[in-house]
């Protein structure tokens, strides 16, 4: 998969990751693929509740060694 | 779009927490959201909030590093140490400031009213307080929270 831009939330901890995945999206144009590594386990719930209420689309999501990777859509 | 309406009422760090971490995360899912802080809420639209504290005492649920009588709690000093100690301890779990949390609640448009009867109760002025918050009464609050999906009372 094709990413157009990575975010790195590790040690980041509640609201932040979600917070910063809006702000990387911000400037992406539509269809782009983030990429977001979090180590909050919170965020695999959150980023699926974010795309819920935004319409951009989780494309992917997996854990890595205790790390979550997220790839999203923007919408 | 979704609204969501907050009353704010705590002025303690514990309690200046979820109003500021509710309000950023649902201003970043495109909600609209106000803020109606009244009585000690109104710290959080201090200019500065770093004196925002915590306190051991009355708090029996906090966790402390060693199991800590009342009567100690409430020694001199012991209110500053359990801020300074609960600051760190967030710092090192990746838990944002509230003055980072506010400042991403005001870029993304959470619009913060103060209580105009809890200012005039403390004998606050306005000049005490950030810019671009209105000073407003209950009414404004329900205009703007009949028409909310979601409103919570911290």
């Amino acid at each position: 998969m094709n990413v157009d831009k990575e975010l790195d939330a590790r040690g980041l901890n509640c609201p932040l990751p979600i917070l910063r995945t809006k702000k990387s999206l911000a400037d992406m144009t539509s269809g782009q693929i983030l990429k977001v590594t979090s180590t909050d386990a919170g965020s695999v719930k959150d980023m699926q509740a974010f795309a819920n209420q935004t319409g951009n689309v989780l494309v992917s999501q997996a854990e890595v060694n205790g790390e979550y990777v997220f790839m999203m859509q923007k919408k | 779009m979704k609204k969501m309406g907050i009353i704010a009422t705590k002025g303690t760090l514990d309690m200046a927490y979820p109003p500021l971490i509710l309000a950023s995360t649902a201003a970043a899912l495109g909600w609209e959201v106000m803020v109606f802080c009244t009585f000690y809420g109104l710290d959080l639209l201090r200019k500065d909030l770093s004196g925002i504290s915590i306190s051991p005492l009355a708090n029996p649920a906090m966790p402390m590093p060693v199991p800590m009588p009342v009567l100690v709690a409430a020694l001199p000093g012991m209110q500053a140490m359990a801020t300074m100690m609960m600051k760190q301890k967030m710092k090192s779990k990746g838990v944002a400031s509230l003055q980072e949390l506010r400042d991403l609640c005001l870029e993304a448009d959470v619009k913060f009213v103060a209580c105009q009867m809890t200012v005039e109760l403390f004998e606050y002025e306005h000049s005490e307080f950030i810019s671009g918050i209105d000073f407003v009464g209950a009414a404004s609050f329900m205009d703007f929270a009949g028409e909310a999906d979601v409103c919570l009372f911290i």
